[in-house]
């Protein structure tokens, strides 16, 4: 009996005082205060010092992209920090460019806020918000695309506001072989006054975590919540002409940008090229014709790269950028062009812009992999 | 035992009984951790500096009070708590008041808690019979000797970079390998002290 307890002793004994040692060294030693956090030379926030920079801006209803939520495992978080971040952190390092290590730029998951600290981030950040939604259609284009119409349900924020061409990042919950929440970025592909709706383009991607759930487990009425809006590929506000590119579920910022174009009855000579590899892959034809008769000056350009006789296809044959070779005159500088797509369609297609004697400053482009 | 000169310990543990390569103990931080030489060392020496506190913390918890109330057989227990406790002081504190070590230490400092080594010398400590002074030495030595073990493997590493390596025995095949072949070339240490 003296020996159970004098053993229960001992060992609470020093585990009590270990206990209380690091209770108190987490008190006082990793107490770091209150600290300031300055963004843009302008707005201030005063938080508790110690937590991670993301986390603490996201307590201030600031959000940040982040696809992995703060787990420092997809580098999407970063943010330029111009004094009080420390040095950088092997953490960090796989995920940072020599130029983003030249630009100060960081994760922000990683950097924890030991100081008072002096970051830079996107004006637009600040009308990011979080939402919830719930699924009002689900349609499939074709056989690998669906159209996925949210509606917002939470109360604040109850609408969203974004500029045509903008993403927003949705969140898949934990399903199936899947332990974690996971967040992939999409374009918003419906009008800037739908205010309290968003309209998706997802495509199928084999073993896709978030494309997979949104395929096989995702039914009507289902809830959802995004962040957003995101990104700095948008419509500009220009009288010069347009020329639009887009294959595949890269169509979505194009058909925000088309409604923003037709909500302005916007004269602007706008040009439409659309890859896509078999007529069956072919989609929202009605709404093109619709903006082809609404919109004084566009035309829309389909490009079948691989018809089947079946389709009995008239249209172009070949990629996009074959179609814009033969259609797009040289000249003109002031165009603007607005791409979304593949990394490989974008650079080839940029290529052919410059050729046709574009400006590079005005060649716009959403990549995706 | 208890006549052996402490730097007598401290050499041996450095060379002839080295935690790795003659006691195989903390081999999932050494295989895990030694591409670079720059991390390594990082690493090398935060096992050190815990080694050797906690080998001291651990003698004077051992001595002055599981062998008093004849306890010793929690040792296991206590020699853990102990560890895992010093690891998350020392991180808190090098976090705290010396930024830079914490910055080029990362996350591996708080993966030497579960390094075998730190526990294995505390334990080989009580059964060896080490005085105080004794146990300090063998707690610098160890840590030095496991410093200077992935620092070899990290620096043959480096070099096996540009080595065609069958598919097979990529990765933690052919560390394993190196590491059998460095534990050898270190039993030609062998006959110059011993201590065990």
């Amino acid at each position: 009996m003296y020996t159970i307890l004098i053993t229960v002793a001992i060992i609470t004994g020093i585990t009590t005082s270990l206990a209380i040692l690091l209770t108190l060294a987490d008190a006082y030693i990793a107490d770091y205060g209150e600290k300031k956090i300055i963004i843009n030379q302008e707005k201030e926030f005063i938080i508790d010092g110690g937590s991670s920079l993301l986390s603490s801006l996201v307590s201030q209803n600031i959000f940040i992209p982040s696809a992995c939520g703060g787990k420092g495992s997809c580098g999407y978080c970063k943010c330029k920090i111009n004094s009080g971040g420390g040095p950088v952190l092997v953490t960090e390092l796989s995920y940072l460019t020599k130029d983003d290590l030249k630009n100060d730029i960081r994760l922000s998951c990683q950097v924890k806020v030991k100081n008072d600290i002096a970051i830079e981030i996107p004006n637009e950040l600040f009308n990011v918000k979080r939402y919830e939604a719930t699924v009002e259609t689900l349609e499939d284009l074709t056989n690998k695309i669906k159209l996925i119409r949210l509606k917002i349900t939470s109360n604040d924020p109850s609408t969203i506001e974004f500029k045509a061409g903008q993403y927003i990042q949705l969140t898949a919950p934990p399903y199936g072989n899947n332990s974690e929440e996971v967040y992939r970025a999409y374009s918003i592909a419906s009008a800037t006054k739908d205010i309290h709706y968003i309209n998706l383009l997802i495509g199928y991607v084999e073993r896709g975590i978030v494309t997979t759930y949104v395929h096989k487990h995702l039914s009507q009425g289902n809830s959802l919540t995004f962040t957003g809006p995101y990104g700095d590929f948008y419509l500009q506000n220009t009288d010069s002409e347009i020329i639009l590119v887009a294959v595949g579920t890269g169509m979505a910022p194009i058909l925000s940008i088309l409604y923003e174009l037709l909500e302005e009855r916007s004269p602007r000579k706008t040009t439409f090229f659309f890859g896509a590899r078999t007529k069956s892959d072919l989609f929202m034809l009605e709404e093109m014709e619709m903006f082809e008769k609404e919109l004084p000056n566009f035309k829309f350009v389909p490009t079948l790269s691989r018809p089947t006789e079946e389709d009995n296809w008239q249209g172009n044959i070949g990629r996009v950028t074959n179609a814009i070779e033969n259609l797009i005159d040289k000249g003109d500088s002031t165009r603007e062009a607005y791409l979304c797509g593949g990394t490989s369609m974008i650079n080839s297609t940029v290529e052919v812009l410059l050729e046709k004697g574009m400006q590079e400053h005005l060649i716009y482009y959403d990549k995706f992999d | 035992m208890m006549e052996v000169n402490p730097f007598i310990i401290l050499f041996a543990s450095i060379f002839t009984s080295n935690m790795i390569l003659a006691n195989f103990l903390g081999m999932c931080s050494f295989i895990a951790v030694s591409k670079e030489i720059k991390t390594s060392l990082g690493l090398g020496q935060a096992v050190t500096f815990v080694v050797t506190g906690t080998t001291v913390i651990n003698y004077l918890i051992y001595h002055h009070l599981l062998v008093p109330f004849g306890l010793e057989y929690l040792r296991f227990i206590v020699f853990i708590i102990t560890i895992a406790a010093f690891v998350q002081l020392v991180e808190m504190v090098i976090e705290r008041y010396l930024p830079n070590l914490y910055y080029s230490l990362g996350i591996f400092l708080p993966l030497i808690t579960v390094n075998c080594a730190i526990l294995g010398v505390s334990l080989f400590m009580v059964i060896r019979d080490y005085s105080f002074i004794q146990s300090i030495a063998f707690g610098i030595g160890s840590g030095l000797g496991w410093t200077l073990a992935i620092l070899a493997l990290s620096g043959i590493r480096q070099k096996l970079q540009k080595a065609p390596i069958p598919k097979g025995l990529q990765g933690p095949g052919i560390t394993l390998i190196i590491t059998g072949l460095m534990a050898l070339a270190f039993i030609g240490f062998s006959g110059i002290v011993s201590i065990q």
